[in-house]
């Protein structure tokens, strides 16, 4: 029984890679469709991911016109005119030619062209500051994220409960982010979801994602941001509208710690590969303190330690 | 006394950096012990190290650019291999000296190997082609070098004293302020690069000057060589660009030193600032790496082809046009900063145009090739595998110029993936195309063919192994610098990168037993003639090596293709060109200036990263005193007689009478005549 469940995963594993390696394929040989297992950008999961993933692989697809005959024409030209081929006719003399030189210009030029029309639209329409056009009867969900030497704080502002390291989110409803960061820069980044955007100290950027189904997303920073950074990822839990408010209120009477100032200082500090966790009440006006430089930004690695040391201390 | 610097700052609980830098330091001796033992230290210095002739500066530099490339290449192998370890484990680097190890990688390569290798290129090639004696600043030249040897010399010294940058071979504060970086390593950083910067500027201005105001007589701008083009656009790009280096760090030092607020986190201070600044240098600069690699391109597939260079005109427009553009573009290292849909469709248009006159380029080489008779050597390989892979390189790189497609794919290996493959596929397999191009030129001996077609396809094949897993474990969502990762579909993809880096190792090992066995068999593979490849710019008409004069009279150039040129005339009218009136020839002095400046510089670099203030006077003193005595100098120059003169000039044109006598005229004009038939 266990084992042959065991099978079945490896299977579902094995196929998994073996579709993941077609599709890659498919952006460097560009061919196939779109669907899914758990993986990257190119299975999204959300209207955003998907909409960037339809650029990328259109962006892909206009380019190939070009590139693959291009290659194409390198190599067969490159073997055809090798010196011992006595079968191709040696030219030296050309060496130019008007229309060609026209021809030459006109289609880089035409491909960019269309290519920046996607481009223009894309920009515009996949703006991370634009909200989702959406028909869910619920309006967005809030959610203020900060990013802190080595973890990520998630703030729910209506919902007066913070997590770290771990955000739940209902599925089928935008999510209007907005991000910040206490030290460092970061890179807000659930690749399933879609578009990242960058956290900075005193400046606010937002961003709107969504799930469309239940399921659970990774996520991580995608800027280096010092020694514990490798250990900054989270999970997006995306669950039911009613799992969804089941959790907040389980958040709201659960014994765990508050995010107020104090709260907040503790977390400030440095810290490594820290275990998802919650907190049963913030603060929903921290954020806006965080942002306009109103509290201290993160200490960096020397607090409590006598004088700047020669040696860094890492996370290790 | 010593500022910061305790007996601290020697990682004796690190082994493999004190390791590292030990065995470095072991050779270092042990060379320099050789060099004395053996009395060579007075030829060192007084025809290398005091040189002012921009062959052997040339030459230098490309050396230093090749160490350095080692030096980083251990770097990768580093980094390979952590991650190849480190799934759901830590693998053997713990994160402060794994951050050491990417920061120092990509700072290294950029600064330390690809910038020497094309100035080094360039500084050899330039003014031969020009049909010159010298750059116009020889001085300067050498202490270019000798700033940028400074700089790669106080970097490799933070292995043994202390430690280096964490902080990305671009120092995005505030992760690189004091208050997250108090150790030295971000002020090693700093310190190197702005020396190291001041050379660098003052070879832009050296080579613009000599493009712009030396050239043989005849030669109109439209008569140079492309590479002679490229370079001009790529010293340009120096000027402009790097005085925005330099004032960008020099802010962050200020923040760092002084407690100024440029970048910092209070006080008002915008790290995006930085951002933008050191992107309006930092798009430029992968244009001077990589204008500089089409340039030997372009010479060396007209060589290879045996026809002139495909749409001339087209090819200097396109460079000129790359130059300008690479100006108006940098935002698009940060379209997620949320600029908004404006701006970040405007600069990803202005991105994208770059790939027009870049595919122009791509097009006139193909069409070069297209009725040649193409000799597959070592360097016509190189800019082949150069073609194809470019073409990748960039069409990946348009894909991220798109903000949506970049939004998912920014700061990814995915993205690591495409500047590697315009790096290793343009800048460095148009180093290599350089280095066996001109080696002969340089040495009077050709590099050994079949270790260097090894080199190039193992290099081909591995660079493909270790990136194209790159680009997919990109799209599955992993970023770069991760020091361990516990996501199981990233695996696979991450040990495949690192089989590639296996087989880079074996391109490694060939180039140096190229390296090698040329050297040892050089009376086998010696070049007589002073021109090996049957080519056509100026720099073939002279000897190999050519005399420290480069030419025993100033060409007169009438084309395009001016050396093809007199060889055609050569032939069909069955003789040289009469035996010219030799006169003396005045060249610059050698002068240890550079050596002596940039000596006080290391002194005040490194006591600036230590806080070692008496030592920082010391040292600025010392490299005002070389300043003034060299300002004072009464001497500038020396004569080589006309005797001298004639004798090497003599010498050349027995060899190329022979090769007159050796080639029928008839035979010769029908062989490189046009064939209207098929065969
Ligand atoms: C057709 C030409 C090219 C286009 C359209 C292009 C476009 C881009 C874009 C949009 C990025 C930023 C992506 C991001 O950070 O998410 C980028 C990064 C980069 N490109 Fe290119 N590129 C081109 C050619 C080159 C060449 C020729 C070089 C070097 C010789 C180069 C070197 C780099 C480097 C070093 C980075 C990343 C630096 C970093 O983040 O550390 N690119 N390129
Ligand atoms: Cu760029």
């Amino acid at each position: 029984m266990e084992s042959s469940a065991a099978d079945a995963r490896d299977n579902i594993r094995s196929r998994c890679r073996l579709r993941t390696v077609s599709r890659v394929l498919v952006v460097l040989v560009p061919a196939a469709a779109l669907g899914g297992c758990a993986g990257g950008v190119l299975q999204p999961k959300g209207p955003i991911g998907a909409a960037n993933a339809k650029i990328l692989l259109d962006a892909v697809g206009i380019m190939s016109v070009i590139v693959v005959p291009t290659i194409v024409g390198l190599v067969a030209i490159g073997w055809w005119f090798r010196a011992s081929n006595t079968r191709a006719r040696y030219q030296p003399r050309f060496v130019y030619s008007g229309r060609l030189e026209i021809i030459v210009w006109s289609i880089p030029l035409l491909v960019i062209m269309f290519l920046g029309g996607l481009t223009w639209i894309g920009s515009h329409e996949l703006d991370p500051f634009v909200p989702i056009a959406s028909n869910a009867k619920d309006p967005p969900l809030e959610v203020q994220v900060i990013s802190l030497d080595w973890k990520w704080l998630f703030i729910y502002p209506q919902q007066r409960v913070a997590s770290v390291n771990e955000l739940v989110i209902p599925a089928g409803t935008p999510v209007h982010f907005f991000l910040t960061s206490a030290s460092v820069m970061n890179q807000f980044f659930v690749p399933q979801l879609g578009s990242m955007i960058a956290t900075m100290n005193g400046m606010q950027t937002q961003l709107h994602l969504q799930a469309d189904r239940p399921g659970s997303y990774y996520g991580l920073s995608a800027q280096f941001s010092g020694d514990g950074f490798s250990g900054m990822h989270f999970t997006v839990r995306a669950v039911s509208q009613d799992d969804f408010e089941h959790w907040v209120a389980a958040t709201q009477q659960s014994g765990g710690p508050v995010l107020d100032r104090n709260g907040y200082f503790d977390l400030l500090r440095e810290s490594c590969d820290v275990k998802p966790f919650t907190y049963h009440s913030a603060d929903p006006a921290l954020f806006a303190a965080i942002v306009k430089r109103n509290l201290p930004p993160g200490p960096g690695p020397y607090v409590g330690r006598a004088g700047p040391g020669v040696r860094p201390i890492g996370c290790g | 006394m010593l500022g910061k610097l305790t007996l601290n700052a020697i990682p004796f609980d690190q082994p493999i950096p004190l390791i590292a830098g030990g065995l470095v330091f072991l050779v270092l001796i042990a060379v320099i012990a050789w060099v004395v033992i053996r009395g060579h230290l007075p030829y060192l210095w007084h025809e290398w190290i005091t040189s002012v002739d921009h062959k052997r500066i040339g030459v230098m530099y490309t050396l230093l650019g090749l160490v350095m490339l080692l030096r980083g290449f251990i770097d990768a192998i580093m980094i390979r291999s952590q991650q190849a370890l480190a799934f759901h484990a830590p693998g053997y680097l713990p994160p402060e000296h794994y951050d050491q190890v990417f920061s120092a990688h990509g700072t290294i390569m950029i600064f330390f190997a690809a910038m020497p290798l094309m100035i080094g290129l360039m500084n050899f090639a330039v003014p031969l082609q020009l049909g010159v004696r010298d750059v116009a600043f020889p001085t300067f030249n050498s202490t270019s070098f000798w700033l940028t040897a400074t700089g790669a010399l106080l970097v490799n010294l933070s292995l043994v004293i202390g430690e280096f940058s964490r902080a990305m071979w671009l120092p995005y504060p505030p992760l690189s302020e004091y208050r997250y970086s108090p150790d030295v390593g971000v002020d090693y950083y700093l310190w190197a690069l702005q020396i190291a910067g001041v050379g660098t500027l003052l070879t832009g201005i050296n080579f613009v000057t000599t493009i712009l105001k030396i050239r043989a007589p005849g030669m109109s701008y439209l008569r140079m060589p492309v590479f002679c083009w490229t370079a001009l656009a790529a010293n340009l790009l120096i000027i402009a660009a790097f005085p925005v280096l330099t004032a960008t760090l020099a802010m962050l030092l200020l923040d760092r030193y002084l407690g100024f607020h440029f970048f910092t986190n209070s006080g008002g201070g915008n790290m995006m600032m930085f951002v933008n600044l050191i992107w309006a240098w930092g798009h430029p600069e992968v244009y001077i790496l990589v204008l500089p690699a089409f340039g030997i391109f372009s010479e060396v597939i007209a060589t290879f082809s045996g026809k002139p260079l495909f749409g001339y005109r087209s090819m200097v427009a396109a460079t000129m046009g790359i130059c300008l553009i690479s100006f108006l573009v940098w935002l698009h290292h940060f379209f997620t900063m949320g600029a908004g849909g404006d701006v970040n469709a405007v600069f990803g248009i202005a991105t994208a145009i770059i790939a027009v006159p870049t595919g122009v380029k791509i097009f006139n080489w193909m069409f070069t090739m297209y009725g040649g008779r193409i000799r597959f050597t070592t360097p016509m390989l190189w800019a082949l595998g150069f073609t194809v892979t470019f073409v990748i390189g960039g069409m990946t790189g348009v894909l991220v110029s798109v903000p949506p497609a970049d939004f998912m794919v920014h700061n990814s290996l995915f993205l690591v993936a495409h500047f590697h493959n315009v790096i290793i596929g343009g800048v460095l397999f148009g180093a290599f195309a350089g280095v066996t191009y001109w080696f002969p030129k340089a040495f009077g001996f050709r590099l050994h063919e079949g270790w260097g077609k090894a080199a190039f396809w193992l290099s081909l094949a591995g660079f493909y192994i270790t990136f194209v897993p790159l680009y997919a474990v990109g799209l599955l969502g992993m970023t770069r610098r991760l020091q361990t990762y516990d996501v199981a579909e990233w695996r696979p993809w991450v040990l495949a990168a690192g089989v590639g880096i296996l087989v880079l190792c074996g391109a490694l090992a060939c180039q140096i037993m190229q390296f090698i066995v040329s050297i040892r068999q050089r009376e086998l593979l010696r070049d007589l003639t002073g021109d090996p490849w049957n080519g056509r710019s100026l720099e073939w008409s002279t000897a190999s090596p050519p005399p420290a004069f480069n030419f025993a009279v100033l060409p007169n150039v009438e084309g395009e293709e001016p050396y093809w040129e007199i060889k055609r005339r050569a032939i069909e009218t069955q003789q040289l060109t009469a035996e010219p009136d030799y006169k003396p020839i005045e060249m610059p002095r050698n002068s240890p200036t550079g050596f002596i400046t940039a000596f006080f510089c290391t002194i005040t670099g490194f006591a600036l990263i230590w806080h070692i203030w008496w030592m920082v006077g010391l040292g600025l003193f010392g490299a005002y005193v070389v300043f003034v005595w060299f300002a004072w100098r009464d001497r500038e120059e020396h004569v080589i007689p006309a005797e001298d003169v004639a004798e090497a000039d003599r010498a050349r044109r027995r060899v190329r009478a022979q090769w007159l006598a050796q080639n029928e005229r008839e035979e010769w004009l029908a062989a490189h005549a046009e064939v209207s038939e098929p065969a």
